[in-house]
């Protein structure tokens, strides 16, 4: 008797405890979640106070005058585009490719575990080695110069690993039994890849592919050696045209300019469009991506 | 009277890397019946099942040596391609598996895959095998709905009218029914007893009853061995070896 309401006692002491132990715990981890929300808010809401002056039909239309000092954005505007889209055409059928050999195809063993060391230490390079390496191998090497498509091939190695990386847990996602019941009946696995199992992992390809675009649209380090130009008045005619892009423009204003602190709210209006190019394209992908996840429902 | 066997297989054995999991299993496949493989989890029965349309081809490590002659070829020859094998050795599984994408489209996937294209012979045999899988008055007005939206049962005999629509000579089911309630269950045991008229079917079940009830056949594994074979009604009363009236009386397993 007495020793069961020492027990008792004890757990009841233990429970509360335990409840108290758990709710500190779910606190921290509620207030980690919203520094997230905070820090993006923050950013957004401070580019934004600071850059929507700048902001006017002229801005966005016309291209830089005055030694930049006033004028608009419109080649950065159009340079960004290019270099963002162009990379994720050149990289996304080659890193969804990558990834269906290495998940779909590849037999376990060394050779597969080299790509995938090397695919994980290729995410980690730093991204002013991938412009150093474009300038070497694209624009010295293979004599694109400074241009359009060196920047885009210096970009799309960069997002490769991204994509890759993507493709392959979307692919693996996609449950064995889909493969399973598609060679039973007499489809090749190639049938099965690309009827069954790709469609199945559209809408996480699809998260790799944007995630990969808004990184390559904000990346400066790369473009500078092998694409940007500090000004040029010109919207790019070929692929070999050298362009201006935004987050390099918001660098030179910022450091090489001719005077630096009147170009401020240039440089805050330039990275309030780019962040707003970016994240109207995360947007545009999410709202695409639910309405394929709810077609397949 | 000479017996009209649709595969053969002799001293068969399965290995998953070093792990021997079939020992020289031979098994002869009547036509036009339905065969039982029961035993106890882990005995093979699956492994073997698999091992009839090549589905063990997809274990890296799997290993096997026999025969298995499918009417007149040995269906592990190199000049035996998969995927006709798979074509006429149809498979249907544990759990329902159908595609994420529309009724109709789930049915017509083995016609596309295997090269059909004419529009008007595809409807008419989605219908038909639709019909002979007892699901078509139920869903005859939904064929353009998704298929993820039909009850666990209903699932399972469009992925049976799915392996019927590509006219397999033998349908494989491993457990088709293990994952349905009891009403589902009957359903796919009558399915079962009007299918066998046309097709040679194997089934794996954990479930004496259901053995005793849908098969002509009925093959006892343990421990990755054939122990016995019999017709279904000889092997359920008058098993031979006390092992086997063990197993089926329930007392291990």
């Amino acid at each position: 008797m007495e020793e069961k309401k020492i027990f008792e006692l004890s757990f009841e002491k233990a429970l509360c405890r335990r409840k108290r132990v758990q709710k500190i715990l779910f606190m921290l981890f509620r207030i980690a979640a919203l520094i997230n929300c905070a820090a993006l808010f923050l950013i957004v809401a401070f580019i934004f106070m600071k850059g929507w002056k700048a902001i006017t039909w002229e801005f966005l239309t016309q291209s830089p005058l005055e030694m930049m000092t006033k004028g608009g954005i419109l080649p950065c505007i159009v340079g960004t585009l290019f270099l963002g889209i162009g990379a994720i055409v050149v990289a996304l059928p080659i890193g969804v490719a990558s990834a269906i050999y290495l998940n779909e195809y590849a037999r376990p063993g060394k050779l597969l575990r080299l790509i995938r060391l090397g695919i994980s230490n290729l995410a980690g390079v730093p991204s002013v080695v991938f412009g150093l390496f474009g300038l070497a191998f694209f624009v010295i090497w293979l004599k694109m110069g400074v241009s359009i498509i060196a920047g885009v091939l210096t970009l799309a190695s960069l997002t490769l690993p991204v994509i890759i990386g993507s493709t392959e847990e979307a692919l693996k996602s996609v449950p064995n039994t889909y493969r399973e019941a598609s060679l039973a009946l007499g489809a090749t696995r190639w049938q099965t890849i690309y009827r069954v199992v790709v469609p199945a992992a559209l809408p996480g390809i699809l998260t790799g592919a944007i995630l990969g675009l808004s990184r390559a649209a904000g990346e400066t380090a790369p473009i500078m050696f092998t694409a940007a130009v500090f000004y040029t008045p010109n919207i790019p005619a070929s692929p070999f045209d050298k362009i201006m892009a935004l987050p390099y423009h918001i660098y030179v204003l910022a450091t090489a300019g001719t005077n630096i602190e009147a170009t401020r709210p240039l440089q805050y209006g330039t990275a309030l469009v780019l962040i707003t190019l970016v994240l109207g394209m995360n947007l545009a992908a999410i709202v695409w991506r639910s309405k394929l996840r709810k077609k397949m429902k | 009277m000479t017996e009209n066997y649709k595969m053969r297989v002799s001293h068969l054995n399965f290995y998953y890397g070093k792990a021997q999991a079939l020992h020289d299993i031979s098994l002869n496949i009547k036509k036009s019946q339905v065969t039982a493989l029961i035993g106890p989890s882990g005995c093979g029965k699956s492994t073997f099942l698999r091992c009839l349309n090549r589905m063990n081809d997809l274990i890296p490590s799997g290993r096997v040596e026999g025969e298995i002659i499918f009417d007149d070829f040995d269906i592990n020859a190199p000049s035996v391609d998969v995927v006709m094998l798979r074509r006429r050795v149809g498979m249907v599984f544990q759990k329902p598996n159908p595609f994420p994408k529309n009724i109709f489209e789930n049915v017509a996937y083995g016609l596309r895959v295997n090269g059909v294209k004419d529009k008007a012979f595809i409807e008419s045999r989605v219908e038909e095998s639709l019909k002979k899988a007892a699901l078509w008055d139920e869903i005859r007005d939904r064929l353009h709905e998704s298929a993820l939206g039909l009850s666990g049962g209903q699932q399972q005999r469009l992925c049976i009218a799915r392996a019927l629509a590509v006219e397999p000579e033998i349908v494989l089911m491993d457990e088709p029914a293990s994952a349905l309630d009891p009403i589902a269950t009957q359903k796919i045991e009558d399915l079962i007893g009007e299918l066998k008229e046309n097709y040679t079917i194997i089934i794996v079940t954990h479930n004496m009853q259901q053995a005793a009830r849908v098969s002509d056949m009925t093959a006892f594994f343990y421990m990755g061995k054939l122990i016995e074979l019999d017709e279904t009604d000889t092997l359920f009363t008058r098993p031979r070896l006390k092992q086997t009236e063990d197993y089926i009386t329930g007392r291990f397993g």
